[in-house]
């Protein structure tokens, strides 16, 4: 195609989009909400992906609380018994002083609360190192039938429930996102529809002069394009805005708490940034696709 | 030259339009199609254009039977076939140089081209000094002559007129006839089909006469030959 032809072709599907200006809004809106959307939920399903790769490795661990009551010997003895336990690596024994130690470490310059506790109710604790995270289960099943253990904290859990709620998330945000992109693919079809019919005459006179096929069907796939376009990068700056929003206040507000880092914002446009582009461009160029095959014999 | 062979169409609720065509147009010629309303002549043309396909015969165009050639092929049979209608077909919010320059435009030729081309041809259809009027400022005359510049600015070797003049009145369609016929002159070969009698009875070239579909008469100078 000449450099010429390109831009003559740019020119008419803005002149349309410009002319039509309710429908290309609709159509842009549309394109725009059903990205910003899959936009949430791939900022949700990415991150809970991450926290559920990084507790995997922080947390390949069983923590186990026990009873306040044991003596030294009691401890020693159930020690022993934990560290024979198929799968377990090795142990760590946490004293109720190095547990608050730790919490005061992790709570940092807050720290200062927990100086008005008068009496350390944390409680004495082993830390159970697994082989594998997948062998939890069974070591679970064996600290059952042991006395001594007041509570066992089970980190497996949190990552099933986590995973859960990632699949959950990502098949219905699927559904969603299909039904969506139908939707404006049908919105766009419309809108080249209007094009088309109030150009009626123009191609009518363009067949009859021999222009090609693709010569008459470029303006309008164009137009097309460049709806999903604008559609996208107008979602792309939300997501980016709204991420960069929730970024900031995540981490401001809940680090200390959930000592867990969530996804950056640079990582997350490079993520989706070509998702959008490909989606948005994608859904403009199928909808007057649609519209063509139907309402233009060439 | 055009070549008809045995050609009927059959429309598809069953109306026979054409029935078993045999004719041979030569390089140069300027034929004229008569015939009364329904007889075929718009069906023909159409045929000719490969804007409907022939239910049955070939057509020769060039040594090139086109109801062979694949759709994707059809622009540039139409480069070389063009057509003028009863109700020019300008658009509206160009003017007379913008929608004959966009024949040109539209098939990608050189901007040097069409600022050279689209001036010779409006002198040549006498509306040099009409170029920057949009057609709602002409006479119907005037617009009919804009549409035949549009048809020949990208040098076709066969020009069709579907009832050119029919719009027209006769001082009118007379300045028509004498574009067309100067266009006729220079080479083009020219189809016309038409209702007008006292133009064709004048022109003394040869007549097609079409009457439910067939052929029934076929004359060098000839008259219109009909008192409709
Ligand atoms: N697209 C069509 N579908 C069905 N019948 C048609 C169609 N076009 C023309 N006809 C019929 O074919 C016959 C010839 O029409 P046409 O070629 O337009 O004649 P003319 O141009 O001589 O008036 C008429 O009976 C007309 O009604
Ligand atoms: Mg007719």
């Amino acid at each position: 195609m000449k450099i010429r032809t390109m831009g003559y072709m740019i020119k008419q599907s803005l002149i349309s989009i410009w002319r039509n200006r309710g429908m290309s809004i609709a159509s842009i809106t549309s394109v725009m909400a059903s990205l910003t959307i899959l936009g949430v939920i791939i900022t949700i399903v990415l991150n809970v992906n991450n926290i559920s790769e990084m507790a995997k490795m922080q947390f390949d661990t069983i923590q186990v609380f026990l009873v306040d009551e044991l003596d030294n010997e009691q401890i020693n003895k159930l020690g022993q018994d934990i560290g024979e336990i198929n799968g377990v690596r090795f142990i760590d024994y946490e004293t109720k002083k190095e547990a608050l130690e730790r919490m005061k470490e992790q709570w940092g310059d807050k720290a200062y609360l927990l100086e008005v506790l008068e009496e350390n109710t944390l409680p004495n604790s082993y830390i159970i190192h697994l082989e594998n995270i997948e062998i939890a289960d069974n070591v679970v099943q064996s600290l059952n039938d042991m006395e001594g253990i007041e509570e066992i904290k089970y980190h497996k859990e949190i990552l099933e429930t986590m995973m859960g709620i990632a699949n959950f998330v990502r098949t219905v945000g699927l559904v969603l996102i299909v039904i969506l992109i139908l939707i404006t693919m049908f919105i766009i079809a419309n809108t080249i529809k209007i094009t088309l019919n109030s150009r009626r005459q123009e191609i009518n006179i363009m067949k009859y002069v021999g222009a090609t096929n693709w010569f008459i069907r470029w303006p309008f796939l164009m137009e097309g394009i460049i709806l999903g376009l604008m559609g996208s990068i107008i979602s792309l700056g939300i997501v980016y805005f709204g991420y960069e929003y929730t970024f900031n206040l995540i981490n401001s507000q809940f680090n200390m708490v959930m000592n867990v880092r969530v996804i950056s914002v640079n990582e997350m446009m490079n993520r989706t940034l070509p998702i959008f582009i490909v989606l948005g461009t994608g859904v403009g160029a199928l909808g007057s696709i649609l519209s063509l095959r139907k309402y233009l014999r060439v | 030259m055009i070549q008809f062979r045995n050609v009927s169409k059959v429309y598809n609720k069953g109306i026979q339009a054409l029935t078993n065509i045999n004719l041979t147009i030569e390089k140069g010629e300027f034929i004229f199609l008569v015939g009364p309303s329904g007889a075929g002549k718009s069906t023909f043309i159409k045929l000719l254009l490969k804007e409907e396909e022939p239910t049955q015969g070939s057509i020769i165009v060039d040594d090139v039977d086109i109801t062979k050639l694949p759709r994707r092929k059809v622009p540039h049979l139409r480069r070389n076939i063009s057509v003028v209608f009863q109700d020019f077909r300008l658009l509206p919010n160009k003017t007379v140089y913008e929608n004959v320059a966009f024949a040109m435009e539209v098939i990608e030729a050189p901007s040097k081209e069409i600022r050279r081309q689209v001036p010779m041809i409006l002198g040549m259809v006498g509306l040099s000094d009409k170029a920057k009027q949009y057609p709602n400022e002409l006479s119907g005359g005037e617009r009919q002559r804009v549409s035949i510049a549009r048809s020949i600015v990208n040098n076709p070797s066969i020009l069709i007129a579907d009832e050119p003049t029919g719009n027209l009145d006769p001082e009118t369609a007379w300045e028509i006839m004498k574009v067309l016929r100067q266009i006729n002159r220079r080479g083009t070969t020219l189809v016309m089909a038409t209702h007008a009698k006292d133009i064709v009875d004048t022109m003394q070239q040869r007549v097609v006469a079409l009457e439910k579909g067939r052929i029934v008469r076929d004359e060098h100078r000839g008259a219109y030959g009909y008192e409709d």
